[in-house]
């Protein structure tokens, strides 16, 4: 089962609790092996499983009470957290100051920060970022035009890093310099 | 993006702009060579670059899960239950038997 650790990833951050996230995978696997005389040889197998997950998740999963801000996200500027962590004093050869902040975050932070995404913006991010699709994937996947994939990939990806800064001035990482 | 008599100069507002795009694989190979060049002679936005793919790694590395052991035996389980011919049609009934078990999903 090649694809299960990847599946489980995304079933996590989509679900964002162990029980969901395993039965999410489990209906998905069901499902293919049902529907697999649909799947067209030679096509994207890894794209296909991930459009059959993101339906269940979507169909089954998805939290029935939507947030009134649920596909609003603030404009954050470009290079949000690299501009934040400028300043710091030169660190190990090979490796930027900023980039050895970045280590300093935990995992559970990093989940966190993915996981208080919209759901749209979270997918978006999870796709490219955890899992590596194209946009055209991605809009497959999503059964979304590329140009709304990009626009919800630029838009989540700054938020991400807006909650991450937010997570490094909690444990004091960071200053407050904007 | 300005164009020029000799070709193009991407300033560093345009590299920044298409940054994502660049780091997704995105751009046609000519405006990858563009912003390439001008990365290779603009060490601020090379850094910007730099940090931006950086994090990128540490979002993938951080968000992996281990999946449990005892998910891919349940799902194994339920694989087993269903009616034959589901994945390779009705040779084997066992999907994960040598003959006739599921592709590699």
């Amino acid at each position: 089962m090649e694809f299960m650790p990847s599946l489980y990833t995304a079933a996590m951050r989509m679900t964002r609790n162990n029980a969901d996230a395993e039965d999410l995978v489990q209906e998905t696997y069901l499902k293919a092996y049902r529907a697999f005389g649909t799947f067209q040889e030679g096509t994207n197998l890894k794209a296909w499983l991930y459009r059959i997950l993101t339906n269940t998740f979507i169909n089954s999963y998805r939290s029935k009470k939507r947030r009134p801000d649920e596909s609003e996200l603030d404009e954050v500027e470009d290079l949000y957290l690299y501009r934040r962590l400028g300043g710091l004093e030169a660190a190990a050869a090979g490796r930027s100051a900023e980039e050895e902040v970045l280590d300093l975050f935990t995992d559970d932070e990093v989940k966190e920060a993915l996981e208080a995404l919209p759901e749209q913006f979270r997918m978006a991010v999870l796709l490219a970022d955890v899992e590596g699709f194209s946009y055209k994937e991605i809009a497959e996947i999503l059964d979304i035009p590329i140009g709304t994939v990009m626009s919800r990939l630029h838009r989540g990806r700054k938020a991400l890093q807006k909650g991450l800064f937010e997570f490094g001035l909690e444990r004091g990482l960071v200053g407050d310099a904007g | 993006m300005v164009s020029g008599p000799l070709g193009d100069d991407v300033d560093c507002s345009d590299a920044v702009h298409t940054m994502y795009h660049f780091l997704d694989g995105e751009l046609t190979p000519e405006r990858r060579a563009h912003i390439q060049e001008h990365l290779e002679q603009c060490l601020p936005c090379f850094e910007a670059f730099d940090f931006e793919a950086e994090l990128r790694q540490l979002i993938a590395q951080k968000c992996r899960e281990q999946a449990p052991d005892s998910l891919k035996v349940r799902i194994a389980e339920a694989l087993r239950q269903e009616p034959p011919g589901g994945f390779l049609g009705a040779q084997s009934h066992d999907p994960l038997g040598p003959k006739g078990g599921i592709p590699n999903l």
